[in-house]
């Protein structure tokens, strides 16, 4: 018995033994954003069997999270929804003595969505509206200010009932940039970030809670990232782009966002294309950005990062829509490929 | 520390005259340091984890100090953090569920112990367990798909229409809010106040109620009177064990109360606890400050949890030494 048993822990160990030798070729970590989770881990796992070699591992773990590991240096790269600030730039430069990077992988949106019983036809909302409702000033639906933008709709006279993201999320930053940008009232009073103070409503967890929570309470509005609605078939709404038209979020109106902004590109790629100016511009829009230090000492998984990244902006690209994320525009990844050779 | 003081008078001697080395080669004090380091290891994290919690709170404890605990707005932008409405929400859902949760889960534990036939107490028995092992993340799930509805549909509209006139009951109803997440909480602890209290009940030796019986009271008068009181101690045990279940529960409260930041007499309102900010704002937490802060909540929900679980102890020492009853067991 004890002979036997004896064996059999030889034969788990050896074993394991063999499941971490087959794995310590090359192992690259991430962690970060759990908005382009979906294309992420496509992404890692269709490169791992093209290319073989080297596997990456990708937590998706949150933005702040995402931050924060890759500047404790505990991650190999990080991501996230909105660009690190300067004091967080500074503080990764004090601990590593150089710079970290930011490379745009795709783009989303985040869309409005309600449910009022009764209305069936697609709402459209005017910067003035969203805000409003958010702050707690519009309180009904049959408020002129989202009346006014929805003549023929029998709107009701009942309270709206406000439904935020309780988690902190990229989600909830790209729509706080937006309102920050439309609303100077909201910059002053609530500002923007993955969690904010919110002046009225309940909050949701994640996508998904968000979104059970708006189907089944009557009046109510909340917000979700597009591929989310676009997935589990959602209505929602247009917004009004900062060139005056109504504008629903789907992949050309999100990439027109993207095109719009890049002519105006600065060197990092820190922007926030939130209310772009163009034609056909969906105006809640952003770029998600993956997290790369500027310096390795691991040479090989230097090579294997810059390696993923060229083929990201290759091929990589081709599975964006299939997931309901927006390509990169032409001129984004022409800048990111000279951009990529600063990573020493 | 019962076996020791019971062992050691009779091996006294023995004990002396042996060497510490005989005693190593035999093994028992190879075992006694073992099993001391076993026992030491539970306070050392302990120690560890209120360390860890005050040392990962430096920043907020020296900017805001005792005022933490009086404030009430949380905002992660403008850097203000206060605790109040995280505490009261904590308080208040644990407290919901209990007043739920102790009158169903002794009763049911007294018909399972004392008064149905052992098949049925045993087959149920089995289903409470299972109950009591379920993954709260379902209990969350069950909270958003039927009891927030059910809530808002008719549970919600009823208290208003017949208990409106007290301020628990007032104002708009989401479905979600402290009392919703209340009930969700006491669904949850009841099989372990079922669970803990049976057995406890059942371990009750035969000849108290036989003594009771035989003095002539009833089936019924021998329980009550008798059996229950003697498992007193072990009956506040188990909802002592809900009550720590209630307070550091997340994933199914933070599903269904609502998650804001209020402060509010109506358990219709929607609310906060100390668990489930944590669980949804520490992951993408991006300031210094904002972080801390969270670990200071988790600091506070330690000491409530420490605090509430000393004030337990205290009532189960004044009630025994009332009752009298189980200075034997």
């Amino acid at each position: 018995m004890k002979r036997i048993a004896v064996l059999l822990l030889a034969a788990l160990a050896l074993a394991l033994a063999g499941v971490v030798w087959a794995d310590s070729a090359l192992l690259i970590n991430g962690a970060g954003a759990t908005f382009p989770y979906p294309i992420y881990s496509k992404w890692f796992d269709e490169y791992h069997k093209t290319n073989g070699a080297a596997q990456i591992n990708y937590q998706s773990v949150g933005s702040g999270a995402g931050i924060k590991q890759v500047t404790e240096g505990t991650v190999d790269f990080g991501a996230t929804d909105g660009p690190m600030n300067d004091d967080q730039l500074k503080a990764y430069k004090d601990k590593h003595g150089s710079a970290i990077l930011h490379f745009p992988t795709v783009l989303g949106a985040v869309v409005p969505t309600y449910n009022i019983p009764g209305v069936t036809t697609p709402l459209n909302f005017t910067p003035d509206a969203l805000v409003g409702i958010f702050l707690g000033r519009i309180s009904k639906w049959n408020d002129p200010v989202i009346a006014n933008a929805n003549k023929g709709v029998n709107l009701p006279a009942n309270d709206i009932v406000v439904i935020h993201r309780s988690d902190g999320s990229g989600t909830t930053y790209i729509w706080t940039d937006y309102f920050s940008k439309v609303s100077a009232d909201w910059k002053d009073k609530v500002g923007k970030g993955t969690s904010v103070n919110w002046p009225v409503g309940l909050g949701g967890k994640g996508n998904e809670n968000v979104t059970g929570l708006v189907k089944q309470t009557p009046n109510a509005i909340g917000y979700v990232e597009l591929i989310y609605a676009v997935q589990n078939k959602i209505p929602y709404g247009a917004v009004k782009n900062a060139v005056g038209e109504f504008v629903t979020a789907d992949l050309a109106s999100v990439s027109a966002a993207a095109a719009a902004a890049s002519t105006t590109m600065p060197d990092d790629f820190r922007v926030s294309i939130t209310n772009a100016k163009g034609k056909g511009v969906y105006p809640i829009s952003s770029f998600t950005w993956l997290l790369i230090p500027q310096k390795f000492t691991d040479a090989s998984k230097r090579d294997a990062i810059k390696g993923f990244v060229t083929w990201m902006l290759a091929d990589g690209q081709n599975y964006a829509e299939n997931l309901s994320y927006a390509k990169l525009p032409k001129e984004v990844v022409a800048k990111e490929l000279t951009a990529l050779n600063k990573i020493q | 520390m019962a076996t020791t003081t019971t062992i050691v008078p009779s091996a006294g001697p023995v004990v002396g005259s042996r060497s510490f080395l005989s005693r190593l080669r035999e093994g028992d004090e190879i075992a006694r340091i073992i099993t001391f380091l076993f026992a030491a290891s539970v306070v050392l994290i302990t120690l560890l984890l209120v360390f860890e919690l005050w040392q990962g709170s430096v920043l907020p404890r020296h900017k805001f100090g005792f005022n933490f605990f009086r404030t009430s707005v949380w905002d992660p932008i403008f850097d203000q953090f206060g605790a109040l409405p995280f505490i009261y929400g904590t308080l208040v859902t644990a407290l919901v569920s209990l007043l739920i949760a102790v009158p169903l889960g002794i009763g049911a534990a007294i018909f399972l112990a004392e008064l149905a036939p052992p098949r049925i107490s045993d087959t149920l028995e089995f289903f409470i367990d299972l109950l009591a092992a379920v993954p709260s993340v379902i209990y969350g799930l069950l909270g958003v798909f039927v009891v927030i509805p059910l809530m808002r549909e008719y549970i919600q509209p009823a208290l208003k229409n017949t208990l409106g006139f007290l301020p628990f009951f007032q104002g708009p109803m989401y479905g979600m809010g402290f009392l919703t997440a209340g009930i969700v909480l006491a669904i949850m602890v009841t099989p372990y106040i079922i669970s803990v209290s049976r057995e406890v009940l059942l371990s009750v030796p035969r000849d108290q109620r036989e003594a009771a019986l035989s003095l002539g009271s009833t089936h019924w008068e021998s329980t009550w009177k008798v059996v229950v009181p003697f498992a007193r101690a072990g009956i506040m045990g188990s909802i002592f064990l809900a009550l720590a279940r209630a307070l550091g529960e997340t994933m199914a409260v933070t599903m269904v109360i609502g998650n804001a930041p209020v402060i509010s007499a109506s358990l219709f309102s929607p609310g906060y606890s100390i668990a489930a900010i944590i669980a949804n704002e520490l992951t993408e937490a991006t300031s210094n400050l904002h972080y801390q802060s969270l670990i200071e909540l988790g600091l506070v929900l330690f000491l409530l949890t420490f605090i509430l679980n000393g004030l337990a102890r205290l009532l189960i020492v004044a009630t025994t030494q009332r009752g009298g009853g189980m200075g034997n067991a």
